[in-house]
């Protein structure tokens, strides 16, 4: 098993007709993932790679069952789009696309509220690098292979970061069971503490590492969520040690404002709550391999 | 995006903010004819520039005539003001705002923010303005009222209401708060805001509400759909390096250190430069090249990097997942080429046509060192600025 996805998941690929669209598709179904269609308003009853498009989510989930999606909209249309995804009953959507408004995020949220929490779809980005469970499916933009499949959750803001804790963990032999991106904005569909919560559920993770940076309230809030509710045990790197305080740093979310923001303070809150922290982005791998010796896991 | 004080208030006013009266000058002639204008016989001069704490660096003054204006301002104009938010550099004063001084009788804080806990906008409150809001939270953390607007009602009259009850104002003032505070909102959320600060909103003797100072940020991501905001951007403002690599699709961020640094996505930027740091060296620079980076946009980060003097090398660290390794080399090549490469460079890919990529570096006979993992490429490059400030 593994969270989110795996080979069976059908997927729609919201803005399919769009060269980025297009691509990243074709690269989700060399990994084995189910893609059954596509988006794009407009050009329904066409094909690309061979898949139906559609003009509306409503059609797309009508007629092929899908229950993810993922949406490659440009960034005045992406808001609009995951919500069209929301209504349409699709279950878990990824968001790629960087650079939503923030108020656009503000509203998606609250218009996720309309949904009963059992039956309100799972977002995650924007953003982000998307998710992938090794082996089994990927829905985003990551190289696949550098992932090994296996039973260590990864859940991260960064992309590439996460790249890095993959390949540093492949090369130590120890394997993913799902990898997440949660993105770097500062308003995003699911937080840290979602994430664990659904590694926490899921009898195929054994671990999780969680890939914070400086800005925002989430890494915090996953501690306390780590300390009072997980029995596995969670591993962590926080990246922008050496940020400034009042910059911002590439992401939209990473900018250190308040107290509780800075590397150090969520290094320290995190370790605190019982949570090993990798010191260096170097030894993120490593820090996973201990952990699962320290509690007699295989990796 | 920042814009100034004179900017803020015009657009707050327009909300229904009241704001003293006040025009702009580029010149201490214009300033002191402005006076004139405004009438009265009390003014304030304030420098307009992107930053807070003005006062403290002598950039706002009140003035008793036309004179003073002119003398004072005839100071202003061209300096560099340096504040505590600005950094050494400071920053250059180009416009000057001239206002009827007003007689105060309380200052009040007021500020909109983005709150990333509730996902909501955020109003913040206090009786005790004209601190910051930093040193406020720290010394009187009581003091401050805080309240989550929900997206889908806007902000109630009872909420303002609650909130000016909240700050102790007189029942008179009451009305005129709550107004002053949900103008401030609807500019918030009609205008794609990230901050609104009212700072101080003061209470005149006559017992009327105004905005002394004015504050507003707005989201880089929503500019596309606020043509009226966008061209309020004034690029003195701007560190030139920085706007010079975002308008080229660059995230650029000019640090103290020398180490020149080339990153693709910006958790891999922070943790690369953190590494560096850890290996006892100093990043010169932040910078994300971005996904899907052409060899072009690879010569244009060398370029952008190698703007900066301080730089005694430079680390490409980039692990391509939508990116491609191959792209990335030939982008090196190419600076090689084109860019006057003095400096040590250090070479790491990974991902996407990695082999590709090394073959590409490898064949170049560059003076590239290459390196396998991020220890080994910061390792290097902090090397290599030691062996240089040896020799």
């Amino acid at each position: 098993m593994s969270i989110l996805i795996d080979e069976n998941t059908k997927v729609i690929v919201q803005g399919i007709s769009g060269r980025i669209g297009q691509f990243h598709a074709e690269d989700m179904l060399r990994e084995g993932t189910n893609v059954v269609g596509g988006v794009t308003p407009g050009k329904g009853g066409q094909t690309v790679l061979g898949l139906p498009v559609f003009n509306t989510m409503k059609g797309a989930v009508q007629e092929t069952g899908a229950t993810a999606s993922i949406v490659f909209v440009p960034p005045p249309f992406a808001a609009d789009a995951i919500m069209e995804a929301a209504d349409a009953g699709i279950r878990y959507c990824v968001c790629i696309t960087d650079g939503i408004p923030a108020q656009d995020m503000i509203r998606v949220k609250r218009f996720m509220r309309r949904y009963r929490a059992e039956n309100r779809m799972i977002l995650t980005g924007p953003n982000c690098a998307g998710t992938i469970s090794p082996g089994k499916a990927m829905m985003g933009i990551m190289p696949g292979h550098i992932y090994l499949p296996g039973r260590i959750g990864i859940v991260g803001r960064s992309g590439t970061l996460g790249y890095e804790a993959a390949s540093q963990m492949k090369e130590l032999g120890i394997g993913v069971s799902t990898s997440v991106g949660i993105g770097g904005d500062p308003i995003n569909g699911s937080g840290f503490r979602d994430l664990l919560q659904l590694f926490e559920d899921d009898p195929a993770t054994d671990a999780v590492l969680m890939i914070g940076e400086i800005g925002g309230p989430q890494e915090a809030e996953a501690a306390a969520f780590a300390r009072d509710h997980m029995t596995k045990p969670v591993a962590a790197f926080v990246a922008g040690l050496s940020a400034p305080k009042g910059r911002k740093m590439g992401h939209a979310g990473a900018i250190i404002s308040a107290f509780g923001e800075s590397a150090q303070e969520k290094v320290v809150i995190l370790e605190e709550a019982g949570v090993t922290v990798a010191p260096n982005p170097s030894s993120m791998g490593a820090t996973v391999a201990e952990v699962l010796r320290r509690n007699s896991l295989a990796a | 995006m920042d814009i100034h004080e004179y900017q803020a208030k015009e657009i707050l006013h327009r909300f229904g903010v009241p704001i003293p009266r006040g025009a702009l000058a580029y010149s201490p002639e214009q300033a002191a004819y402005r006076s004139r204008e405004i009438g009265g016989d009390k003014w304030v001069v304030k420098a307009q520039v992107h930053s807070g704490g003005r006062g403290e660096a002598g950039g706002v003054k009140v003035c008793d005539s036309d004179t003073e204006i002119r003398d004072f301002s005839g100071q202003l104009f061209g300096r560099k003001l340096v504040t505590r938010q600005t950094g050494e550099r400071g920053k250059l004063v180009g416009r000057v705002y001239v206002e009827e001084a007003l007689a105060i009788a309380q200052e009040l804080y007021l500020g909109l923010v983005l709150d990333r806990a509730s996902e909501r906008i955020m109003v913040v409150a206090s009786a005790q303005g004209g601190m910051e809001i930093e040193e406020l939270s720290e010394e009187h953390p009581d003091a401050i009222l805080r309240m989550t607007i929900d997206p889908a009602t806007g902000f109630l009259e009872y909420q303002a209401r609650e909130l000016a009850f909240g700050l102790g104002l007189d029942s008179s003032q009451v009305a005129q708060a709550a107004k002053v505070f949900r103008a401030c909102y609807r500019a918030f959320r009609d205008l794609d805001a990230t901050m609104v600060e009212i700072n101080p909103l003061i209470v005149t003797q006559q017992g009327d509400l105004v905005a002394l100072d004015a504050k507003m940020s707005f989201d880089d991501n929503a500019l596309f759909r606020r043509n009226e905001i966008a061209e309020l951007r004034d690029m003195s403002q701007e560190d030139p390096l920085e706007s010079h690599a975002a308008d080229r699709g660059l995230s650029y961020v000019s640090l103290d250190g020398n180490i020149g640094c080339m990153i693709n996505g910006a958790g891999l930027a922070m943790a690369t430069m953190d590494m560096i740091k850890l290996m006892g060296g100093a990043p010169a620079n932040f910078l994300d090249i971005g996904g899907g980076a052409s060899p072009e946009r690879v010569l244009t980060a060398f370029r952008t990097v190698l703007t900066d003097p301080k730089v005694e090398a430079i680390l490409v660290n980039i692990f391509a997942g939508i990116n491609r390794c191959d792209w990335i080399a030939e982008g090196v090549v190419q600076a090689f080429e084109k860019a006057e490469i003095k400096v040590p460079v250090i070479v790491r890919l990974s991902g996407t046509n990695v082999e590709e990529g090394r073959r590409i570096l490898e064949e170049s006979q560059l003076p590239v060192a290459t390196a396998d993992t991020l220890a080994e490429a910061a390792e290097k490059a902090v090397a290599a600025v030691s062996r240089s400030q040896a020799a």
